[in-house]
């Protein structure tokens, strides 16, 4: 199902708005379905499309002249409910990162464990990068877990070059888990009987 | 070492901790319901895992079920498939379901504290933002993603980091008319809809003591809506008044026990917060939001933030979100028309809610215009009502009393307010969308909501009391 991430580099989606919420990515009438698949048809659905179905073009989604497998949104980016079906339409239209300069916890959790990496950057490198991607938009991002880096092309202004790449936290057990692929069921059914142990501790 | 609240629950619970990662956290009680638990049942067998611990596990159905004729089977094809799907998963996998036509069924939010599932110094989770609400007891609860209720069920057990924590004391007294909402709308938007991530907050100070159980869950609900990861309240005796009898809530030399733990439950005098915000009572009036994010909240008589009162860099999205609310900036929002009332939500469903509010609409009449929807969050509060006989008093004002369930709170199921349509609701989010495409939503507090019901527009209370 899920797969392991090192390397991504691409061209990428701005979506240039603060607080966008779970309810927005993916609304709730998407959420009877009973299986993880498919959501990324319904992904920003009311932003997206008009109530007659057809496409709103003004949306950047319906632009061609943004794709690419990274997605960056403003400051809070995925707030609200805590819905994973969020994470999982992102994923299935395509991202493996999405890019914020502050993301809800629990968006951020989901987006882990779906291998969709999320990239906190400061305020000053987000509008670096939408910056960018408004003069060019198939400016390449190049995001590499191992190092913890994301960057934009050097700058060819020379007294600007250093400036374009910024290093991004993620605790260490979480990038073990995304490098390999593993996820962390796997970890805490490996400890089970310890888990057994502890409950004995308990009043 | 002095200890907050927070840490002497957490410690208890911590199984082990990865080097230079999150910790085991071990959960017990989980709450699950329809919606973001059947992709986690899948995984499961998927893995051909079984269920570790059952009987810690508490189900109900209420995201997507129909408020009025509960007994006859769902309409919407997608939403049948996926309330039977819960009562399959259930009997399958042991897990005891309240669901449509039991006794207990409701909000998931409500049952848990009314039933006296919800304890203190538990850790609690639910693939739910606002299972904050059971924090009010003096536990740390909080929402989960899909993924994550899977390793529950799986293990018992969570990968967490541990948070800041913050504390935000409320002292003094509230006017009249002012509600617990009031309060929780208030520092929203004070700090705004992301002042709180990456914090657990606890709330203090007199004002919040002197809050009814009822009160505090309110609060503790909408710790979501400023991005906190939960909330919680130190228990007290008003805490343990409410949980005593209480089907589920230990008896006889349990309760002692618990009682002498329970006890221990606070944050040491010299206890380290991340931060600490200091909020006096008095200043806060009954509020209302104007936006379409919880921190865009007003003080009832208050005006519409000016364009240029806004950041420069945030007003388009400002004038985007008036634009989706069709309000003007700079303008009041008194005396604005609305077209429906939801009373109803975790936030504020629950029996107290439902009385306040229909004390103060006896012998009056919703105005003509507007439709009122009043959604008792449990089975419990709706047969509560009903023997109270505060069914009869929404009936002559004219109110839709329905049947429990999260409702035009998420407009899942068919509660959904109209396109372009002003809904003041008690629940607790404003997005856009919310309540229905194009629904333009107003968050305001049971009274506040009662009495725009009343004269058809947004009211102070406080000139009707
Ligand atoms: S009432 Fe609303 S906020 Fe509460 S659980 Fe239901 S959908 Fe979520």
């Amino acid at each position: 199902m899920s797969k392991a991430i090192d390397k991504i580099s691409s061209t990428a989606v701005p979506l240039n708005q603060e607080n966008i919420d779970t309810d927005q990515i993916i609304p709730a009438r998407f959420l009877k379905v009973t299986s993880r698949d498919g959501f990324g048809e319904n992904l920003f659905r009311d932003w997206r499309y008009n109530s007659d179905n057809t496409p709103k073009k003004d949306f950047v989604l319906n632009n061609p002249t943004y794709h690419g497998k990274i997605l960056v949104g403003g400051k809070n980016f995925g707030c609200g409910s805590s819905r994973e079906h969020a994470a999982w339409a992102i994923k299935d239209a395509g991202f493996d990162v999405v890019v914020s300069s502050f993301f809800a916890d629990i968006f951020k959790n989901n987006a882990l464990n779906n291998f969709l990496l999320p990239v906190t950057v400061s305020d000053e490198f987000l509008e670096k990068i939408f910056a960018a991607i408004e003069k060019d938009p198939e400016t390449v991002i190049a995001v590499d877990l191992a190092t913890q880096t994301i960057s934009l092309p050097a700058d060819n202004d020379p007294a600007k070059a250093g400036s374009a790449s910024e290093k991004f936290d993620i605790n260490n057990y979480k990038k073990t888990c995304l490098l390999n692929g593993y996820d962390d069921i796997d970890y805490l059914l490996s400890i089970r009987g310890e888990i057994e142990k502890f409950e004995h501790t308990l009043i | 070492m002095p200890k907050t609240i927070f840490e002497k629950i957490w410690d208890r619970h911590v199984v082990r901790t990865i080097e230079g990662g999150p910790s085991v956290l071990y959960i017990d009680k989980h709450l699950i319901h329809e919606v973001t638990s059947p992709q986690a049942f899948k995984g499961l067998e998927n893995r051909g895992v079984e269920v570790f611990r059952p009987k810690q596990i508490v189900a109900t159905a209420d995201h997507n079920v129909p408020t009025i004729n509960q007994h006859l089977p769902i309409k919407e094809e997608l939403s049948r498939i996926q309330v039977q799907q819960l009562v399959d998963n259930c009997k399958k996998h042991h897990v005891e379901l309240y669901g449509l036509g039991h006794p207990y069924q409701g909000i998931v939010h409500v049952i848990g504290p009314e039933l006296g599932i919800t304890q203190p110094g538990m850790t609690i989770v639910c693939g739910d933002s606002h299972t904050s609400t059971h924090g009010a007891f003096g536990a740390i609860a909080f929402g989960i993603g899909t993924s994550e209720v899977e390793m529950v069920m799986a293990t018992q057990c969570l990968l967490q980091s541990k948070p800041k924590l913050m504390r935000i004391n409320v002292d003094g007294d509230l006017h009249n008319g002012v509600l617990s909402k009031d309060i929780i709308l208030y520092i929203i938007a004070q700090i705004s809809a992301s002042g709180a991530t990456g914090y657990f907050v606890e709330y203090a100070g007199s004002a919040i003591r002197n809050l009814s159980m009822e009160g505090r869950m309110t609060i503790c609900n909408m710790s979501i809506e400023m991005g906190a990861r939960g909330g919680m309240i130190a228990p007290d005796e008003t805490t343990f008044a409410y949980l005593k009898g209480r089907p589920f809530a230990p008896q006889g030399a349990e309760w002692d026990k618990k009682l002498d733990y329970w006890k221990t439950l606070y944050s040491d005098k010299d206890a380290r917060f991340d931060k600490e915000i200091n909020i006096d009572a008095a200043n806060i009036e009954p509020m209302i939001t104007y936006g379409t994010n919880p921190g865009m909240g007003i003080g009832v008589t208050g005006h519409i933030p000016a364009q240029n009162e806004i950041d420069e860099k945030e007003q388009p999205a400002y004038m985007k979100s008036l634009t989706y609310m069709g309000l003007q900036a700079g303008a009041s929002i008194k005396g604005k028309k609305v077209d429906y009332v939801f009373i109803g939500s975790c936030t504020n469903s629950r029996i107290e809610d439902l009385r306040l509010v229909a004390s103060f609409v006896k012998g009056r009449k919703k105005a003509d215009h507007v439709e009122v929807w009043i959604v008792p969050g449990s089975k419990q509060v709706e047969q509560q009502a009903i023997e109270e006989g505060i069914d009869k008093v929404f009936e002559a004002a004219g109110f839709n009393l329905r049947q429990p369930g999260c409702s035009a709170c998420l407009a899942m199921n068919e509660d959904k307010i109209p396109a372009g349509k002003y809904c003041i609701s008690t629940s607790n989010r404003n997005f856009e969308g919310r309540q229905g495409p194009n629904a333009r939503t107003l968050l305001a507090s049971p009274l506040t909501a009662a009495a725009a019901a009343i004269t058809g527009e947004v009211t102070d209370i406080r000139e009707l009391i």
